[in-house]
């Protein structure tokens, strides 16, 4: 169809809002149409890849296991700011899913090269 | 050119709506086109019939109508977030046995694909009220 693709910006933590699952649905019906799709974490949204994550005692699903099905659904290029990461004294070991990690004037490509930029 | 809006704001407690409200309108106004109004997350409570604000404060679903009826706009509700959150047409109502319907007319309930159309025709989608 077309070659647009798009940019899922995420900002918010894995819990507290809904954002990360809206976040990941809407990545995962990009892939559906054949978009292709990047997930940009920002901010507190580098909490939503920590592994080893058990929401189950405030009534949450976890997020770790719709992030496992990512790549099936050809999701491959997950980005994470790396001040973001480092604000947070978090390593990518802590991570559940490999990470590309980009510095200020990375986004700043991501956002120029993609067709179209969703945020959450 | 061609615009699309995805509302993530829901009309009163958020700023948001309203904005994309005006954003739309002067869209119109300067000759460009708008595909689709996509509403996900609380955005969809901007499609319930059922809002009552006080007769001196906007009606921001009924505005929302309003200007899809002048300007025969593609209004659509996230299905799936509408209806977790009791906001239905009357098929959604008979499927989930609830007594009444109370998506707004002028709104119609379709899947998230209908966002990544959008984008895919769109040359401009903008995002109101995300990032929460």
């Amino acid at each position: 169809m077309s070659v647009d693709s798009i940019l899922i910006l995420v900002r918010s933590a894995p819990y507290g809002s809904s954002a990360a699952r809206d976040a990941l649905d809407a990545a995962l019906t990009c892939s559906v149409f054949e978009a292709p799709v990047t997930l940009l974490f920002m901010d507190d949204a580098v909490y939503q890849l920590l592994k080893g994550q058990s929401p189950a005692g405030i009534g949450q699903k976890n997020l770790n296991a719709i992030q496992q099905s990512l790549p099936l659904y050809d999701i491959d290029r997950l980005c994470v700011a790396q001040s973001a990461m480092a604000q947070r004294g978090l390593s990518e070991d802590q991570l559940a899913l490999p990470v590309e990690s980009v510095d200020a004037a990375q986004i700043a490509e991501l956002m120029a090269e993609h067709t179209h930029v969703l945020s959450f | 050119m061609i615009f699309s809006l995805v509302v993530q704001a829901s009309p009163v407690q958020s700023q948001g709506a309203e904005t994309a409200l005006r954003f739309a309108r002067a869209l119109l106004a300067s000759g460009h086109s708008i595909h689709r109004v996509f509403f996900y997350r609380d955005g969809i409570h901007n499609g319930t019939a059922l809002a009552s604000p006080p007769q001196d404060e906007a009606n921001i679903p009924a505005q929302w109508q309003a200007l899809a009826k002048e300007h025969q706009l593609d209004l659509v509700v996230c299905i799936a977030a509408a209806v977790r959150r009791g906001v239905m047409n009357e098929n959604e109502a008979k499927r989930y046995k609830k007594e009444s319907a109370n998506l707004a007319p002028g709104f119609e309930l379709s899947g998230l694909g209908q966002l990544v159309e959008a984008c895919l025709v769109s040359d401009r989608v903008i995002t109101f009220g995300g990032r929460s």
